[in-house]
Formats: structure tokens, C-alpha cells, sequence
């Protein structure tokens, strides 16, 4: 861990009372925050100071979708496997996402470009299926029109 | 208070605040459990456990309900039992089917309780477990293809030993037992201690097993294979053949090793009463040249990872000599080989030990020279039987025989290195001898005895107190240092061993359901010491011997050269 993070941490820590078990999730979350991911180091210090062995917050960790242990990709995609978008074939966009990416769900792709993961409801059910990259939203989302969305992305950051 | 409820039909007695599991157990009602473990949290997971209670709308987990006055309990009804049933045959859904090749066929509670609710075939379709086999650990094997996530490893982690390393990892269908960040366990903070292995009702966890290997080079020319055992293997291997819990076997034990094929038995006990004379001087020596106190014992694989993971700032407090397997394997490779003209390298020293960490200690780096290993191969208590089992030998029909010089005789202070508060026994006898030139009056040292997490006896030698501390499991260690080291406690020594009660409960120990069965154990080691005449290490007529004729004295340079140990800080995931 570099100095930096180092610090950080500790900053994130002071909203926080030293081995106060309840603390657990909010520290993780704000970690996140800052990171995008909780990595190992993180995770060491977080034990030290709330004084939970690690196993036990990786296990609370990967209890909630919502915690990454990896650095999320320059692209992050998040597809909605809501009711509605679930309705307009979702499972079937993920799938084709997935193929097209040569990654899976929680995955980031070798180049650290694409990350891939899921999410219940976005919220924008009458534009189903949505997905949505890096926060902004794209809608009534096809195969197609998703391929041409990751061809513009791969020009940009060239 | 004691109440009566009624139980099929009939009265029987409980107590407030029991459980219903407990109430039953106590009245010869059996109900089956799988995630129950009488020493650890109930945790009511499985829900193997349960029972009908007439007026509550669903089945309750005996083992986590308390009994109340009121109820009117049914064990076996239809009901249940068709309950029980369908959990396992869910349980048996993603288990591999291959029982009959399985390390744990026989004593597989999964196997057990299948057998006993009469599961005759496959009812849910088999959907394979993708996880992969750890075999990167020295010392276990994580098969989670067998694991039924009773969660049992990961309470007696927590709870028994303290350590922590596993917890369940996910949820769901995606959920499995693992340690942080899923590594395996050779790069966790796991220190092999094996108790996850006791606690398992599956092949999940379990040692990783050597005897195979022991089998085929016992009938190579080339090789000459020397086996050496552990103190507490003479009262524990009986077990495993349904013999009463606590017979000393010692004898017998002799005739059948050499009967399996080994060239010289030895016994593991001469060289505890060796390191008591060197742990002894280092003391002395320590206390003498006012150096950093307390020094802590160093024989426990699973402790010194601990320590090396856990507590590197106190690296140096740790008695810096190897540990008794260590040292007769040392002693074998380079002392009796000399002595009897054979290459050390053609010398195949295999270890009998109640323990699975100590796999991991004979391949520690300093515990080999230029390529031989001290010990070569260790194997556990229950494997000794399974090789014994496939020599086809019965160890009923056998004669007792002594073990081979020139280690042959041993103290029964050197056995008392099987239990908890034996080392510092045996070192008190002998620092008594060394400091007056008299035996002590009493060896026998009753406050450091029983299966207390931590013990302490204050003895005062010729007008000096010395205090001594046994702490089994690592859980009241760090308190106990911390007192030591902020003066409240004058305590010089500590000996520190991993599993609870020391290595009569060791990881690689017949496995046990109660806690009866190491009492026994215990009793046994201590009827030995009550019985023999030779009760001090120092007293130990080979260990004279090998004194004059290798050693010297105690803290000689030759007993450096051949028995210090190193130990170095580890970075692991903590």
C-alpha cells in the first residue's frame, strides 16, 4: 500500500470509534467510495482497526453485491435485471454482453478496460432494457446497439 | 429448575434454560445432529435436528430451542422424520457420489445419517460443485465439492483455537467456506492445526495423507526406514480399534511398527527429555544474563506459525531450539547413522504424530540440510491405523517389545509433552535438580494439570519464586503476554501448544465426539507418570548417554549446531 492510500484510510477511519464492530459496513463502503474496490491491503487495516479477523469481513463483504475486490474496469457496465427489463429480455442482452466482452458477471476484462456486473432496477423501467456505463444510462438497449456503443468507447480512450 | 415435559408420550425431566436437544440427549432420546457440536455455538443451520412440538405451526431446531415447561415434544413422528429425510437427500443434490473411494468411507456422518433415513436412492437431480481441490497446504486437504456448509470448521477456528481463518464467503447457491480472498490455504494465516479437521462431518477437511507413500518405501533395498513416534501415540491409537479410550499401548506399539517393516523404532519421548535439558539451561541462562523473559516454548508447529504470523515483534522470545520430532530426527540422520555406518541419505525417517501441523513442520526450510530432511514423511494417528488396517496385522495378537538403542529408555516427564502443562512439569523437575543438585519433593504438579485454557504455578527453589504458565489454544495467549510484559505477572516460562488440552487433542488424533475420551487420554499419560520410576528428563540414562558421548552439556556447541531453530515473521492476511 503507498503512503497515500495509506493515509486516506486512516482519514475514512477518524469518522470511526476504534473496534466498534458496527462500523464494519459504513468503513467498507466509503472505502469503496474512494477506491472503487476494497483491496487486500484495505482489508488488512480495516481488521486492524475494528479488530475482526479479515475472514470475517470478506465473508460480510462478498455477503453484499454491492462490495468489488478488484479494480473496476475503465468502462464499468452495469445491466438491469429488473422486472420490466427482465420482461424486454435482458437475460439474453447480459448473455450476448457477456459473450462480446469475454467476460463474466464481476469480472474485468484483461486489458482493464470492461467490468461487467448486474443490478436489480435502475429506475427507468418505460425505456427497458437499460443498461448503464460509467453512471450514464443508455436505453432500449439491443445487441447491436450495444456493440456499436463499445466500438465508440475502444475509439475514445485510444 | 427441573420440570417435566412430555416426550413420545412419555414424561421425562428437564431443566430451565437447556435446550430441547440437551433435555433429550440426557433422557437416552437420540436425535440425529450434523452442525451440532456440544463445544461450539449452536447454530440451528442444518435443521437435521428437528423435532415437532405439539401447537407450534413448524418443526424446531433442538439444538438451539430452549425447553419450555409447556411442550409436548415429538422426536421421530412422520412428519419429522420425512423432514430429515428430505434435508439430506437436498444435502446429497450437489455431493459427489464416490463414497467408496473417499478418505472418510466409514466414518462419514453425511454417509451415517443417509444410511440411518434410509436414502435409497437419488431424489434431486446431481448438479456437480465446480470448486476446486487445495491441495497447496503442507498439511490439510480442502475438498469443498464434500463440504455441506455446516459451518463446523469455521466455529471450531473461531471459537476453539481462536484464529479465525475461514468464514462462509457469499450467499445464496454461490456460497461456500473460505478463507479471505479465497486463498488457498498454503498462503492463508491457517497454521495447520487440524482442528477443522476434528470438527468435519465430511471429507471436506482433511489431512493430507502420507501412509501410502510410507507403505511403498518400506520394501525398497535401497532404503532403511526408521519410524519415531510421539509420547501420546501409545495412549490413543487403541481407539481406532475400538479398544476402551486411554489403554496405553506403548508395547504393542513397538511390535507393530517392525512388524509393518520399519528397520528401528524409536520413540519421540527421548528426545522431549532431551530438549528439557536444553530448554532448561536456555532459561537459566536467560534469567541469568538478565535477557528478555518470558521465554515461551517453541515445540508446537501450529504455535510458532502463530506466533510468526501474529506476534513477529516477539519472535525473539520463542526458545530458539527444535522441536522433539525435530530433534530425533537430527539425531537419527546424524548421530545414529554415523554410529551404525549408513548414508543419512538412504535413512527414511517417518513420524507418528497426533498432528497435522507437524506435516508442516518437517518441511519447514531450516529443518533440512543440504537436501535431507530431518523427518522425511509424517503421518498422523489415524493413519497409522489405516496402515496397520493394510498390513492386515491385529494388534491384539501381539507381544509387547521395548525400542531400539540408542534412544531406548525414556522419563515419564518427557510423556507428560502430551498434555497441557507437561512441558513446563517436566521442565520444573529438572530446573529444581539443576539449581539445588536434589530431586524435587513432589514432581507432580497438579496446578498446571486439566484442560484450563491457561494455567499458572508459582514454585520457589531455594528462596527465588519462578513462574510458569500453560496456555492451550492461542486465545488467552495474548492477554497472558500482555500482563507478563507490563510487570502484574512474574512469570519466566510459558509453554504454549495449539489445540485444546495439548497434543492428546491434536488435529490428527482419532476423531471424537466427546470430551470424555481426552480425559481418558490424559489419565492414561499421567497413570504413566504415576507408575514409572525414571520421572525426570535428567534422569533419562540414554539421554546421559548421548550427553557423554555427543552433546557434552546442555547449551553445548554441538547441541546448537544441531538443535536451534529458526523463526522468522510471515506475511499473510490476517
Amino acid at each position: 500500500m503507498n503512503q497515500s492510500m495509506d493515509n486516506e484510510i486512516d482519514s475514512i477511519f477518524q469518522k470511526h470509534q476504534r473496534n466498534q464492530r458496527e462500523a464494519l459496513i459504513p468503513i467498507l463502503q466509503d472505502i469503496q467510495e474512494q477506491y472503487g474496490y476494497i483491496s487486500e491491503e484495505a482489508v488488512q487495516k480495516v481488521g486492524l482497526f475494528l479488530a475482526i479477523p479479515t475472514s470475517k469481513i470478506y465473508g460480510v463483504a462478498t455477503f453484499y453485491d454491492q462490495f468489488h475486490f478488484q479494480p473496476k474496469g475503465k468502462f464499468h457496465i452495469t445491466v438491469c435485471r429488473g422486472t420490466t427489463c427482465h420482461l424486454e429480455e435482458s437475460d439474453n442482452l447480459l448473455e450476448e454482453v457477456s459473450k462480446y466482452l469475454k467476460i463474466s458477471q464481476s469480472e474485468v476484462s484483461r486489458d482493464g478496460m470492461f467490468s461487467l456486473e448486474t443490478t436489480t432496477c435502475m429506475g427507468a423501467c418505460g425505456r427497458a432494457p437499460v443498461i448503464s456505463v460509467n453512471g450514464n444510462y443508455y436505453e432500449q438497449m439491443t445487441i447491436d446497439t450495444f456493440k456499436e456503443l463499445i466500438e465508440s468507447f475502444k475509439q475514445r480512450a485510444l | 429448575m427441573i420440570f417435566t415435559i412430555e416426550v413420545n408420550n412419555k414424561q421425562i425431566k428437564a431443566k430451565t434454560g437447556e435446550t430441547i436437544l440437551s433435555a433429550l440427549r440426557r433422557n437416552g432420546i437420540d436425535v440425529p445432529t450434523l452442525c451440532y457440536l456440544p463445544e461450539l455455538d449452536a447454530t440451528g443451520a442444518c435443521r437435521i435436528c428437528v423435532v415437532e412440538v405439539e401447537g407450534k405451526p413448524q418443526l424446531v431446531t433442538s439444538c438451539s430451542q430452549p425447553v419450555e415447561e409447556w411442550m409436548k415434544i415429538f422426536t421421530h413422528s412422520p412428519r419429522v422424520i420425512q423432514a430429515r429425510k428430505t434435508l439430506i437427500e437436498l444435502l446429497l443434490a450437489n455431493h459427489p457420489d464416490d463414497c467408496l473411494y473417499c478418505p472418510c468411507n466409514g466414518r462419514c456422518e453425511l454417509q451415517h445419517l443417509a444410511g440411518e433415513l434410509n436414502v435409497r436412492e437419488r431424489r434431486f437431480p446431481n448438479k456437480k460443485s465446480p470448486a476446486r481441490l487445495d491441495q497447496t497446504c503442507s498439511a490439510l486437504v480442502w475438498d469443498p465439492a464434500k463440504c455441506i456448509l455446516c459451518g463446523r470448521c469455521v466455529r471450531s477456528c473461531d471459537e476453539i483455537i481462536g484464529v479465525s481463518i475461514l468464514d462462509l464467503i457469499r450467499r445464496g447457491e454461490k456460497i461456500s467456506i473460505g478463507t479471505t480472498f479465497e486463498k488457498p490455504l498454503n498462503l492463508s494465516n491457517c497454521i495447520t492445526c487440524g482442528q477443522c479437521i476434528q470438527a468435519c462431518p465430511t471429507a471436506a477437511l482433511r489431512e493430507k495423507e502420507a501412509f501410502a507413500g510410507v507403505q511403498e518405501i518400506l520394501h525398497k533395498p535401497s532404503i532403511f526406514p526408521v519410524v519415531q513416534y510421539s509420547p501420546v501415540i501409545s495412549v490413543s491409537l487403541a481407539e481406532e480399534f475400538g479398544i476402551k479410550p486411554g489403554k496405553d499401548l506403548q508395547g504393542i506399539l513397538n511390535s507393530v511398527l517392525r512388524k509393518i517393516g520399519f528397520k528401528k523404532v524409536f520413540d519421540i519421548t527421548f528426545a522431549a527429555d532431551v530438549l528439557v535439558l536444553e530448554l532448561a539451561d536456555t532459561l537459566l541462562k536467560r534469567i541469568a544474563l538478565g535477557e528478555k523473559l518470558p521465554l515461551i516454548s517453541s515445540c508446537c508447529p501450529g504455535w510458532v506459525k502463530y506466533a510468526e504470523q501474529y506476534l513477529p515483534g516477539n519472535l525473539d522470545l520463542l526458545a530458539p531450539l527444535k522441536s522433539p520430532q525435530q530433534i530425533m530426527g537430527k539425531l537419527i540422520k546424524r548421530y545414529y547413522a554415523d554410529m551404525q555406518g549408513i548414508t543419512p541419505e538412504d535413512i527414511v525417517v517417518t513420524s507418528v504424530m497426533p498432528c497435522t501441523a507437524k506435516k508442516f513442520e518437517a518441511q519447514r526450510e531450516e529443518m533440512s540440510l543440504q537436501g535431507t530432511a530431518e523427518v522425511d514423511t509424517v503421518i498422523t494417528t489415524r493413519e497409522l491405523a489405516k496402515l496397520i488396517r493394510l498390513n492386515g496385522i491385529d494388534i491384539n495378537q501381539l507381544d509387547e517389545e521395548m525400542t531400539d538403542s540408542p534412544f531406548a529408555s525414556r522419563s515419564t516427564a518427557g510423556k507428560l509433552f502430551g498434555v497441557s502443562g507437561g512441558i513446563v512439569e517436566a521442565l520444573i523437575r529438572t530446573l529444581h535438580f539443576r539449581l539445588t543438585m536434589k530431586e524435587i519433593a513432589n514432581p507432580k504438579i497438579t496446578k498446571i494439570r486439566g484442560f484450563k485454557e491457561k494455567k499458572e504455578v508459582y514454585i520457589n527453589i531455594e528462596g527465588k519464586e519462578y513462574g510458569f504458565a500453560a496456555v492451550s489454544t492461542v486465545k488467552a495467549l495474548p492477554s497472558l503476554l500482555d500482563e507478563i510484559q507490563s510487570g502484574k505477572k512474574n512469570i519466566q516460562f510459558i509453554e504454549v501448544m495449539a489445540c485444546p488440552g495439548g497434543c492428546i487433542n491434536g488435529g490428527g488424533q482419532p476423531i471424537q465426539g466427546n470430551g470424555e475420551t481426552s480425559q481418558l487420554r490424559a489419565k492414561a499419560i499421567y497413570d504413566i507418570d504415576d507408575k514409572e520410576s525414571i520421572k525426570a528428563s535428567h534422569k533419562n540414562p540414554a539421554v546421559f548417554d548421548l550427553y557423554q558421548k555427543l552433546l557434552q552439556e546442555p547449551g553445548s556447541p554441538m547441541s546448537s549446531a544441531l538443535f536451534t531453530a529458526v523463526f522468522n515473521k510471515r506475511t499473510v492476511l490476517l
